[in-house]
């Protein structure tokens, strides 16, 4: 459930809300299979067309769903994630950034007791251009996503916008957009990310965007060493002062782990092509796939 | 968020119930020969978030009252790094039979907490790590069934600890306890000492505060060390923004953490130099109006590079409060958008009539842009 499919079922928690309704409204015209959403003040009501629930429990029963999506603050966002998680959400989507740790690390438990896959903390979400989207991500624009063969990776959703839309630009369009989030733990890894599109049939070539600060980008270089598509990668955070938390909690260098030199040694050694600026990503892609084509 | 030493004992060990020694807060010389009477014969500590102390000379020892004001005046006239010292604790010295390491932190890889033990303790644990990685026993603890007596127990069995291995194995279970119940990110006690008396205590004590969670720790976040800023910086965060000031010239106003490093990264690589981070993503994107305020108002900002890439935040939204921003300072300096993503129309449109500029196409395209300018205003 890394890569989002048009018949996922989605159910979105936080639906009555302000930025939950913007979203799904957004979602559903994408063509994204909302079956309901979440308020347990507005049970029995219908909102955007759609039912609205007292849990993700209750929604189970009535219009079963494969995937949540979480538009809730940070104080609530454990208690909606174990929601989700105890109703069998296959998947959940957690957008909301500033969790607690604690209750981070109690999300992650029941979600590997469970068998729910986590996407997130701080995610901007999932999008397949062409079946839809899940989050908040310009997913229905389409100067930003178009349908195609590359698979994008990214911690951060601006980020990743501007690298789909200069995918889009150069005519290279998207299999899928995969947002792992921003935060230092979280559910669905680099790595997890990097092997779902390796083995999606759809992807011809991968961006991972990567940032300063943990391991994920390491992790992922070991994978990267045995693959056969391309994989392009720019990493942020180079020209960043160490010691400091850029905006993201998990960018943030401490003596030599997580430092943009190490990351890009370890990727390059891996066959990785790591480029200095975004503008050269569509072009260092197109000359591998060229390669590999012919 | 961090904490000093005397704060992280007092808010974070003690109501644990993990021993300390018997310290008093002291702010002046002449206090410090009062408290000596108190205390007696003590180590004289450096009251800063930083673990340099005992190398930039912040911790020393006092035996009488004489020494303990002029220990206590050499330490207040100390800025250890970056940080002005203003208080010293005086603490009980004991005779220190052996040092050990304890700490329980957040494994981010694992997701899970984490509780290290060493017999090494006094140094720095990387350095264990690094030369004696045998000697640090580690285990990661199941949130759901939490760090019971015997596996605390199992984490310091065989290391001849003696008599005092029931006690450390308590003050394990303790710390674990007071990680979960005060939103820790890290508590570490190194070193923690078996005094010759046969007592454990903890003489050190380095806790920071889970970020995320000073909302539900408000006794804890009011006592939080304050951050190093400049008054730019502070201003920033009083305004709920992230604002890094740097000692380049190009000013840096981009929404989203990713997209604003790599705006730092594409000035730096086509040779100039950043004059700040400041990211308006997330909910802050509201905010684009006090955002150019800072930006501007760093002294050494000769150009802007406003890059915009929208996806939750509108650019449009962004665009309006920078050109409102605009056009109450009227600043000099020029200044080249890009814009993209969500809103980006209505966004351009606006910087077009409202400020008769046109967006550039690409942000290298801007940021080239920005360097041009900066190198010319020099040579004019």
């Amino acid at each position: 459930m890394i890569i989002h499919r048009k018949d996922h079922r989605v159910l979105v928690q936080g639906l009555t809300g302000k930025q939950g309704s913007f979203w799904a409204e957004k979602m559903i015209a994408c063509g994204t299979s909302v079956v309901g959403g979440v308020n347990p003040k507005r049970a029995g009501e219908q909102h955007l067309g759609v039912p609205v629930f007292v849990s993700a429990v209750e929604a189970m029963k009535a219009a079963p769903f494969d995937t949540a999506v979480m538009f809730i603050p940070p104080s609530m966002a454990k208690d909606a994630a174990l929601d989700a998680i105890k109703a069998g959400a296959k998947s959940l989507v957690i957008l909301t950034e500033h969790v607690p740790a604690r209750d981070v690390m109690a999300i992650h438990a029941a979600a590997a007791a469970g068998n729910t896959r986590i996407i997130g903390p701080n995610t901007a979400g999932l999008v397949t251009p062409g079946e839809g989207f899940i989050g908040i991500m310009p997913g229905h624009n389409p100067n930003v996503f178009k349908p195609g063969n590359i698979g994008v990776i990214s911690r951060s959703g601006s980020l990743g916008t501007l690298v789909s839309l200069n995918l889009t630009r150069a005519g290279m369009g998207q299999s899928a957009f995969v947002g792992i989030g921003g935060d230092p733990m979280i559910g669905t890894t680099t790595r997890d990310a990097l092997q779902a599109l390796d083995q999606d049939e759809r992807t011809v070539g991968i961006v991972l965007v990567g940032e300063i600060g943990g391991s994920m980008e390491e992790r992922a270089a070991e994978y990267a060493r045995g693959m056969k598509k391309p994989v392009v990668s720019f990493i942020a955070g180079r020209s960043s002062p160490p010691g400091k938390k850029m905006g993201h909690a998990g960018a943030i260098v401490t003596g030599s782990a997580g430092s943009y030199a190490v990351k890009r040694a370890q990727l390059e050694a891996a066959g990785v092509t790591v480029v200095d600026t975004p503008k050269d990503i569509p072009l260092a892609l197109g000359a591998l796939l060229k390669m590999t084509l012919h | 968020m961090n904490f000093v030493e005397h704060v992280a004992k007092a808010m974070v060990l003690e109501p644990a119930g993990i021993p300390v020694p018997v310290g008093r807060l002291c702010r002046s010389p002449a206090e410090a020969s009062e408290l000596f009477l108190q205390v007696g014969p003590c180590v004289v500590k450096a009251q800063v978030p930083t673990g340099k102390r005992g190398k930039a000379g912040g911790i020393k020892i006092a035996s009488t009252p004489e020494e303990a004001a002029q220990r206590t005046q050499e330490i207040l006239a100390l800025t250890i790094d970056g940080h002005h010292v203003k208080e010293v604790l005086l603490e009980q010295r004991a005779a220190i039979a052996r040092e050990f390491y304890a700490a329980v932190m957040i494994d981010f890889n694992a997701r899970k907490p984490l509780v290290l033990f060493s017999t090494e303790g006094g140094m720095d644990i990387e350095q264990v790590a690094a030369r004696n990685p045998a000697n640090i026993r580690r285990r990661l603890v199941d949130l759901e069934s939490g760090l019971d007596a015997a596996s605390a127990g199992h984490l310091v069995s065989g290391l001849g600890l003696g008599a005092a291995e029931a006690q450390v194995s308590r003050i394990l279970e303790h710390m674990y306890a007071a990680f979960l119940s005060c939103d820790a990110e890290l508590i570490e006690i190194n070193p923690l000492a078996l005094l010759e008396d046969g007592r454990v205590v903890a003489l050190d004590c380095k806790f920071t505060l889970d970020d995320s969670s000073a909302f539900r720790q408000p006794e804890l976040a009011k006592h939080g060390a304050s951050e190093i800023m400049t008054p730019l910086e502070r201003r920033g965060a009083e305004a709920g923004l992230k604002f890094i000031q740097l000692d380049g010239d190009i000013g840096v106003l981009a929404n989203g953490a990713g997209l604003t490093m790599t705006t730092m990264d594409v000035i730096s690589h086509q040779g100039g130099r950043p004059a700040n981070f400041l990211e308006i993503g997330g909910e802050a994107y509201t905010k684009a109006e006090i955002a150019l305020d800072l930006v501007l108002s760093n002294p050494g900002v000769k150009a802007l590079v406003v890059n915009f890439c929208g996806a939750f935040a509108r650019t449009d939204v962004m665009a309006e409060g920078v050109v409102k921003a605009w056009q109450k300072l009227k600043p000099s300096v020029p200044v080249f958008f890009s814009i993209h993503g969500t809103g980006e129309e209505e966004a351009r449109a606006m910087v077009r009539s409202q400020l008769g500029l046109e967006p550039l196409d690409f942000m290298e395209e801007a940021v080239a842009a920005a360097i041009a300018a900066t190198k010319s205003k020099v040579s004019a």
